[in-house]
This record gives C-alpha cells, sequence and structure tokens, in this order.
C-alpha cells in the first residue's frame, strides 16, 4: 500500500506560508518527493519540531505533526519513539532552534543515538523574529542586534554533532535536489539518530549566505563531494583534490606528478577524518555528504530490550502482589 | 504528644536490674533519632518504624535530613533526624515533640535539644561527645558533665566500645565497625520498647547478602544492643505499647514518594496503557524515578532526562503516542516545566505532573517541607491556561491522588498536577493495600474512525477532544503550539476563535468539579465558630488539633481539600456556614488568597514558612486567638 503513495499523499491541506523564494520550499519538495519512496505507511510518520521558520514544516506534511515549543522536538520525539518504536519519527529544527534555545537536547539525543531523522535547517540567522544573528553566524555579522558585528564565536552544527559521537551525520543544500534526496534516503536508512544539516538560504535576512556551494556558476570550485572509498576531488573539472601534508590537509591541482592516488580517500566510517572535514571552511571547500556513519546500539531498541527482558524474567507485571510487597502485615 | 513525665521516672534504673525486668504498658511514645548523617539515624529509624508497624501499632513517621551527603563529620549541618510517632491508638502526626531523644554526637543534642520536654528521656553515646565535636557543635563546656542536662532522664551509653567489643572476632576495620553502632543503639530501643527483632534480622540479611562479614557484625551488634538493655543496670524496665485498633485487612507500611509511584503503576495497569516516566533527579522527587525504574515489566518506561524540560516534553511526546505520560519534580522544575505544561494545555494531551514541593525560593532548603507552589500550580505559566490540581494528605494518600491524577488526565485530555511535598515523600504509615478489582476503571479510547474524525471535536459531556495517535491510518493530523481552529485545530488568528477556544478549555477545566465527591466536614457540618481548611501534608496535625478543641468544647471543624482546582462545587456554601474561617497552609497564604478571591470570605491565614510541618499546639492556640478575636 506504501508504495502507491505518490508525493501528493503527503501535501497537506495547509497553505504554505513561508516567505517567497525561501529554501525551506525546495527542502519541504525534495522531502514530499522522497516519502513515496521510504516504504512506510504513511500514518506511521510523524514530523516534530520546535519554534522558527523551519518549524513551520509538519503544518505542510499530510502526516502526523507535531508543531512544539522553541527547542524541545528532539526531547519530544525522544518520548514518542521510546514508546512507539514502530514509528518513524522526524525532527524539524533550524540553527537557533537546534543550537541555540534547543543545544542541550539536541547533543543528548545524538550522545544516546535516539532512532530519529534530524533534519536541522542551517540559515544562520533568525528568520522569525526578523533578523537577528543565530549560534552559526560568522564573526562579525551585522545584524539588527549586532549592529557592531557579532562577537559571538559561531557554533559548526557538523562538528558539533561529531562531538557527541552521532552516529550519522551529514550535510547537503536546499537547492541540491538529487544529492538532497539522496541524503534523505540515506539517513532514513540508517538505523540510530541521523543529524543532517541543510545548508539553507534565508532570502529575507540572509540572503546569499551559501552562494558559494549553490550559485550553479561558482559552486564547483567550493563544493566538496564526499563519496565513501573515494578521493576527495572537486573543481569544475574535477582537477582539485585534498592530499595531507603531515598531519595537514592541503588542496592540490591534479597533474604534473599529483595523481588521484595522492589524495585522501573518503572513508565514513573513520570518526578523525569526519572532524577532519568537519573542520573546513573557506578557503577549504565545503563538505556535502555523509560526513560520517557507524553503528552502534539505538537507544529506543534498547531500551525497550531491557523491557522486554525484564518481562522475560519476572513475568508481566501483576498489580495485586505488587502492591503487597514491602513491609507487611495483616490485622484480624 | 509527649510521654507523661512519670515515664521517664519509671525508666531511671535503680541499680537493681534482673534478667527480667518488668514491662510497663504506656500508649504512645515519639522517639527521635538523631545523628550525623553518616550515623545511620534513618535507616535505624526506618528499622524501628517497620518494627513497630508490626508489633501492630499505629504510626506515622518525620524524616529531617540534611541536603548535604556528606556535611563534615560532627558539625550541626550534618545532622540527620528521624521521629516516630508509635501509638496504640490513632495516630495523626509524627508528634510534636520527642518523648525520646537519641543524639550520636553534641552537634545533633545541640540540634535537637531545644524540642525535648523536661523529663524527656535523652539516650547518648557518650564517645561521641569527644571535645573536637564538642567545639564543632559549638558548645564551651561538656553538657554531660556541667548538670545542664539535669532536667532530662539522660542515659550515658559507651555505643563505639559495646559495638567494638561485640564485634571484635569479626576483625572488621574501625570505619566498619563504627558503621554498626546504628544496630546498636536499635538493638537497645529494641529491647526498651519490646519490639519483635525478626523485620531487622530479616533486613540486615538480605541487605548485607554480598558482605557475610558486615551482615554478622551488624546482627551481632544489634543483638548487643538488644542484650545490654536487658542486662545494664541503667534500665529498670522495658515498655510497651499495645497494638492499636487498626481495621481489619492488609496492611504495608508506605512512604508518601512509593505511595506516588505505585499509584502511577496501579493507573496505568488499570488503563492498560504504558506508563512513561520522563524525570531528572531532584530532591525529593527521585524516589519516584528509582520506584518505577524497577517495575520495567508492567511496561514501565523510566526516562532520565538531560534537564527537567527535556522530562516533560519526552512525557508530552510519550503522551502524544498514547502512553501514560508523567514527569515528576520539585519547585524548581516546576518553573523550568512551565513552558511545556502550557504546552499540553494548548493541545489537550493528558500528562501528570507531580511537585514534590520543597521550601524555596530559589534552591531553598531542598529537603524540607513548604507548600508555597500551589500558586505556581494555579498560575504559573503564561496565558490563559488553567489546570486541575489535587493534592495528597497523608504519604498514603499519595496513592490515591496519583490514581486519581491519571484518570483524569486521560479522561479530560489535559494536563494534571499533583501536589505533595518533602514531608509526605519521606514520612511514611501503615497502608490498607486495596484490591486492584475495587479501584476505578481507567478508560482509555483512542479515536479510531476518520469518518467524521476532527482533532478538536469535543465530547459533549467533558469537553475532551479525541485522543487519536500516530499509527491510525486516516487521522493524520497536526496538533501545535499555535492558537488553533475549533474543531480542525489548524492554524487560527481569528480573535473570536481564539477566545471561544480559551474558554472552552477553562470550561472543561472547571466541569471536572463533577468528579469531586462531597467535601467531608469533620464537626459540625451545619456550621459552627470556626472551619479550619487545609490541604496537602497539614492534615494529620489540624485533625489532631481540631479533635483536641472540640474535646474541651470548641465549636470548631476541619476541611481538608483534595481538590484545588476546580475547588469542590459546595465549598463555597460549607464556608459561609461558619462565623469564622481559618486557613492553614506551610507559604504565606495561598490557598487563602484564592478563597477570597473566590468567595469574597474574609477568611485568616494560619502560616509557617520554616520548613518544618506545624505543630499541633501551634494551631492550636492559633484558633484559640481566633475564636476570642
Amino acid at each position: 500500500m506504501a508504495t502507491a503513495l505518490t508525493r501528493k499523499d503527503f501535501v497537506s491541506d495547509q497553505e504554505v506560508r513561508w516567505c517567497p523564494g525561501c529554501g525551506d520550499y525546495a527542502i519541504l519538495a525534495q522531502v514530499q518527493k522522497v516519502m513515496p519512496e521510504l516504504g512506510v505507511p504513511r500514518e506511521n510518520v510523524v514530523f516534530i519540531s520546535g519554534i522558527g521558520c523551519s518549524s513551520r514544516f509538519p503544518y505542510y506534511m499530510n502526516t502526523y505533526g507535531f508543531h512544539t515549543i522553541h527547542g524541545r522536538a528532539p526531547a519530544i520525539a525522544t518520548g514518542l519513539k521510546l514508546t512507539r518504536p514502530e514509528l518513524d519519527v522526524w525532527v524539524v529544527t533550524g540553527d537557533g532552534d537546534g543550537l541555540s534555545i534547543g543545544g542541550n537536547h539536541l547533543i543528548h539525543v545524538l550522545r544516546r543515538n535516539v532512532d530519529l531523522k534530524i533534519l536541522l535547517f542551517n540559515n544562520k540567522i533568525y528568520g522569525l523574529t526578523k533578523g537577528q544573528y543565530s549560534p552559526t553566524s560568522e564573526v562579525g555579522k551585522v545584524t539588527k542586534s549586532t549592529p557592531a558585528g557579532s562577537v559571538d564565536f559561531p557554533f559548526n552544527p557538523i562538528t558539533v554533532a561529531l562531538g557527541t559521537h552521532a552516529s550519522f551525520v551529514a550535510r547537503s543544500v536546499d537547492v541540491e535536489q538529487k544529492h538532497l534526496q539522496d541524503i534523505i534516503k540515506r539517513a532514513h536508512a540508517h538505523r540510530g539518530a541521523s543529524f543532517l544539516e541543510i545548508l539553507q538560504n534565508c532570502n529575507i535576512f540572509n540572503d546569499g549566505a551559501f552562494n558559494d556551494v549553490s550559485d550553479k556558476a561558482i559552486k564547483a570550485e567550493h563544493q566538496l563531494v564526499l563519496e565513501h572509498g573515494k578521493p576527495l576531488t572537486f573543481g569544475k573539472n574535477r582537477d582539485k583534490g585534498i592530499r595531507m601534508n603531515g598531519m595537514r590537509p592541503e588542496v592540490v591541482k591534479l597533474g604534473e606528478g599529483i595523481t588521484e592516488k595522492d589524495l585522501v580517500v573518503h572513508d565514513e566510517t573513520n570518526l578523525s577524518l569526519a572532524f577532519m572535514l568537519g573542520h573546513f571552511e573557506p578557503p577549504m571547500p565545503t563538505p556535502v555528504g555523509v560526513f560520517y556513519a557507524t553503528s552502534r546500539p539505538t537507544y529506543d531498541a534498547a531500551i525497550n530490550a531491557q523491557l522486554e527482558q525484564a518481562k522475560k524474567t519476572q513475568g508481566p507485571g501483576e498489580l495485586r502482589s505488587l502492591l503487597r510487597r514491602g513491609d507487611t502485615w495483616s490485622v484480624k | 504528644m509527649a510521654v507523661p513525665p512519670e515515664t521517664a521516672q519509671q525508666l531511671a534504673g535503680s541499680g537493681a536490674a534482673g534478667s527480667h525486668k518488668p514491662v510497663v504498658s504506656k500508649p504512645q511514645f515519639v522517639i527521635r533519632f538523631a545523628g550525623d548523617s553518616g550515623d545511620g539515624m534513618q535507616l535505624a529509624g526506618m528499622q524501628f518504624t517497620t518494627e513497630s508497624a508490626l508489633a501492630g501499632n499505629d504510626i506515622a513517621t518525620l524524616p529531617d535530613f540534611p541536603a548535604e551527603i556528606r556535611a563534615p563529620a560532627g558539625t550541626l549541618a550534618g545532622v540527620s533526624g528521624f521521629q516516630l510517632n508509635f501509638s496504640s491508638q490513632e495516630v495523626f502526626t509524627p508528634g510534636d515533640e520527642p518523648s525520646v531523644l537519641v543524639a550520636m554526637n553534641p552537634a545533633a543534642l545541640m540540634v535537637n535539644l531545644e524540642d525535648l520536654p523536661p523529663n524527656g528521656v535523652l539516650i547518648i553515646d557518650k564517645e561521641g561527645f569527644t571535645d573536637a565535636n564538642l567545639k564543632k557543635a559549638g558548645y564551651t563546656s561538656n553538657p554531660l558533665t556541667d548538670h545542664s542536662l539535669d532536667k532530662y532522664q539522660v542515659f550515658q551509653i559507651e555505643v563505639s566500645k559495646l559495638t567494638t567489643s561485640a564485634v571484635r572476632e569479626l576483625g572488621l576495620n574501625t570505619r566498619a565497625v563504627n558503621r554498626c553502632r546504628n544496630f546498636f543503639v536499635l538493638g537497645l530501643l529494641s529491647w526498651l520498647f519490646q519490639r519483635p527483632t525478626k523485620s531487622v534480622e530479616d533486613y540486615i540479611g538480605s541487605r548485607f547478602k554480598k558482605t557475610p562479614d558486615v551482615m554478622e557484625a551488624n546482627l551481632r551488634a544489634f543483638k548487643a544492643g538488644y542484650n545490654y538493655g536487658e542486662t545494664t543496670e541503667a534500665f529498670a524496665s522495658s515498655f510497651e505499647v499495645k497494638p492499636a485498633e487498626i481495621a481489619p485487612g492488609f496492611y504495608r507500611n508506605i512512604t508518601g514518594n512509593t505511595a506516588t509511584a505505585l499509584g502511577f503503576v496501579a493507573a496505568s495497569a488499570k488503563s492498560g496503557r504504558p506508563l512513561f516516566l520522563g524525570s531528572y533527579p531532584i530532591t525529593p522527587a527521585s524516589d519516584v524515578l528509582h520506584e518505577l525504574s524497577a517495575f520495567k515489566n508492567f511496561p514501565i518506561y523510566t526516562f532520565q532526562a538531560e534537564d527537567e524540560i527535556a522530562g516533560v516534553t519526552s512525557a508530552i511526546g510519550a503522551a502524544f503516542g498514547g502512553a501514560i505520560g508523567i514527569t515528576t519534580t520539585s519547585g524548581p522544575g516546576m518553573n523550568l516545566k512551565a513552558e511545556a505544561i502550557g504546552l499540553a494545555v494548548k493541545v489537550e494531551l493528558p500528562l501528570i505532573i507531580t511537585d514534590i514541593q520543597r521550601a524555596g525560593p530559589s534552591t531553598g532548603m531542598p529537603t524540607k517541607p513548604e507548600q508555597a507552589d500551589l500558586l505556581m500550580a494555579m498560575y504559573g505559566r503564561h496565558g490563559e491556561s488553567p489546570i486541575p490540581i489535587l493534592s495528597a494528605s497523608t504519604p498514603a494518600d499519595c496513592f490515591n491522588c496519583a490514581f486519581e491524577a491519571v484518570r483524569i488526565a486521560v479522561k479530560y485530555m489535559t494536563p494534571v498536577i499533583l501536589l505533595t511535598d518533602g514531608h509526605l515523600a519521606n514520612g511514611a504509615e501503615p497502608w490498607l493495600v486495596p484490591d486492584p478489582d475495587t479501584l476505578p476503571e481507567i478508560k482509555v479510547e483512542f479515536r479510531t474512525d476518520p469518518e467524521g474524525f476532527m482533532p478538536y471535536l469535543r465530547d459533549e459531556e467533558t469537553l475532551s477532544r479525541p485522543w487519536a495517535i500516530p499509527g491510525t491510518p486516516g487521522l493524520e493530523h497536526r496538533i501545535g503550539g499555535l492558537s488553533s481552529e475549533h474543531l480542525t485545530g489548524n492554524v487560527s488568528y481569528s480573535p473570536s476563535n481564539n477566545e471561544m477556544m480559551v474558554r472552552l478549555r477553562a470550561r472543561k477545566i472547571a466541569g471536572i468539579a463533577r468528579e469531586i465527591p462531597e467535601t467531608e466536614i469533620f464537626g459540625d457540618a451545619q456550621g459552627g465558630d470556626l472551619l479550619l481548611v487545609g490541604w496537602g501534608s497539614t492534615y494529620g496535625t489540624l485533625r489532631e488539633a481540631v479533635t483536641n478543641l472540640r474535646a474541651k468544647g470548641k465549636s470548631v471543624s476541619h476541611v481538608h481539600l483534595r481538590w484545588l482546582n476546580p475547588l469542590p462545587t459546595d465549598f463555597g456554601a460549607i464556608l459561609r456556614r461558619f462565623k469564622k474561617v481559618m486557613v492553614a497552609e506551610m507559604n504565606m497564604g495561598q490557598l487563602l488568597k484564592m478563597i477570597r478571591a473566590d468567595y469574597l470570605i474574609d477568611a485568616v491565614g494560619c502560616n509557617k514558612i520554616q520548613g518544618r510541618p506545624f505543630k499541633v499546639s501551634e494551631v492550636e492556640s492559633r484558633i484559640l486567638r481566633a475564636l476570642e478575636a
């Protein structure tokens, strides 16, 4: 039955109210497009969000949805997933929601490895409150709340996630339709907490923040597409690569004695490599794709296994005998 | 109630002790165990409580311990106390003041002596009174020798020396030997009050199962204490407190926190839905988390969250999925949960928030009780967000209230706040264990029919919306914190719709009054001179004070509220039958404010904010003053 579904089945009857030109439209379209391919009955899909532009997302998905409070979506999703492990639970958050007010919940849900699909829309700005700097805004950012420029050192969502030993860490770009679809599918296939940072353009308050990786004219020179088992190359003609110079990565031009054999080969299971790539910032190219993917027990499965084990060893809970435990006596 | 002075006189031995001393029967004793927080006084107190319950006495207990796990040894800050009232009659409170005080060191004496009435019995570990310990407690001279204790019946016992000689053959180190001292004292008191000792021996056997030498040492210390009482010349007689007249049935000794946990388990079992507790450790609420963590087979999910907010929000997520979602905390945690509770109000999901109140503001006195969170429970959220509030009046009553909180939450699709406090949480009393078959049904019906489904289509009687959980085909829908349209639940900024939804939710909560039974009036149902109104853990004290005054011919009655929101429908009429209304609370007058506001009655307060329960005598004198005014 699930296979018979189409994109339209995942479109709710609510009018989408993001600003015209917002990157969120593109992300919504790719998620709706991918959904029928995931093979999950629609009634088992739940989208949970916090507060912010990105968090309006659940209203537009014709699935179960819960638009909650600022920053708390990972905790709400945890309670749902623990008690209803058969559900496909997605968390939609943003750089403010997920990394500022909800930073605590995000790191804990990642370290616990709750089987949730977490989409963090990073536009490096507060959109819904009209343009204050966010925890991912660059130092020097001039906004309404930082007229003299922000002196606030930013978070890098990828290395924050890696720092928690998240079991799946990836990045994509709002306008990269095919790439985004593929990565969403990968994230969904992963068992455990999947963390996907989506670079998203806020055309009102932070337009062009990711131009170098989204502008067709120049992106090839700035985007490093990570592919497991393949050498790290980029550039319009795939003529540049990443080579280790001692302990430091450097950009090299292929040719003149340098071949792909000299380049770093991407390995999704190598956490140290993932950290190194996670730290790439201009003038290094911006990596997109899966930084890190590993298999480790999920929190929800482990908790439910404990419950099952308790049932096996103690038998199903029996209220009468439970109430009569402890220091007891009879009065006749 | 204090032990009569002649009892204490009889306790003092004349030096002519035999192997079988006389046993003197007494109706009641109040014992307070006090020592360093490492001295094991809570344990000794709890075990003595069990012995007394097994002896058939009615009992009430009050543990009183510092927030510091191990404050510097011998200091005033490190004193830990446990008070037990055991009686051959019905007991309402742990007793205003002890008739017997056990003090293991000078600090324990310094902190507790003011509560011991003249002629009270003082059992002292003599060896604890070293120069260093005296100094730490602030004594400039040794009370054991300076005659300052002459008005009490003092028994100075070399507990360490006697314990050491009892366990010498086992070759334990000094530290391990010292940790047996509490069992020596427990043994002595067990002899003094003729307690059955089997429960303690069983306890030692199971508690130290894995360390046989420690088990043996504690057993020997316990028996040595018992035999010391029998053989020493210091005690001329022992005492017995005959069993109380207690309704027949199966009893267990239970603390408020255990009762709270069991109430939730029972509600989960009766509803057929799994229980999910999201919680963050906080004193004095953590024991509910500990208890529930042991009942996984029911099934019960316990989630020790990263913070208080995740505790409540994870419970909301579980409730969204159809589980019984609960969170437990104390005052500071309530503040943090406020926004999430507002979300549960708005999306109308069942949720139970247990606030085990402690003395505030801020960190306050974490181990001491207070009732100052009532107005926060009523109003501590932004926007119009009414929530039903229940309060438990005794440790065992926590079971009933926890159960009822779940029943109301799922029937009315609303968060419910359950207020208990540190006094109830750690206090214990005998509990007539209910037959699960006699507990009320908790009916949970999830919506499954897509035909005509709307997320906010309300039940005509209760006004509650359907519980439509993910996984149900055809009911896919979105809920959220944004103001939403009547019936469809779609986001709506319509001014009139918003007011309608606010009023509908308020009506829904007010309608819960139909669930509240007729208010019980202790005293003059037709009215009288003064009505004492209370709620929560003050129950026993208030009931005893009113009982005492009525025995003296005063026209005083008592109403103790379980429901604080909504208030019972008959409550206003009851208040108006009395010439005076006094509201007793461990706060500055929070229920008082609600009563004055709701009923325009010129009620007066009886208040105490010391992190200690009222004494019966305090309440009596406040009532007498009000009657004279």
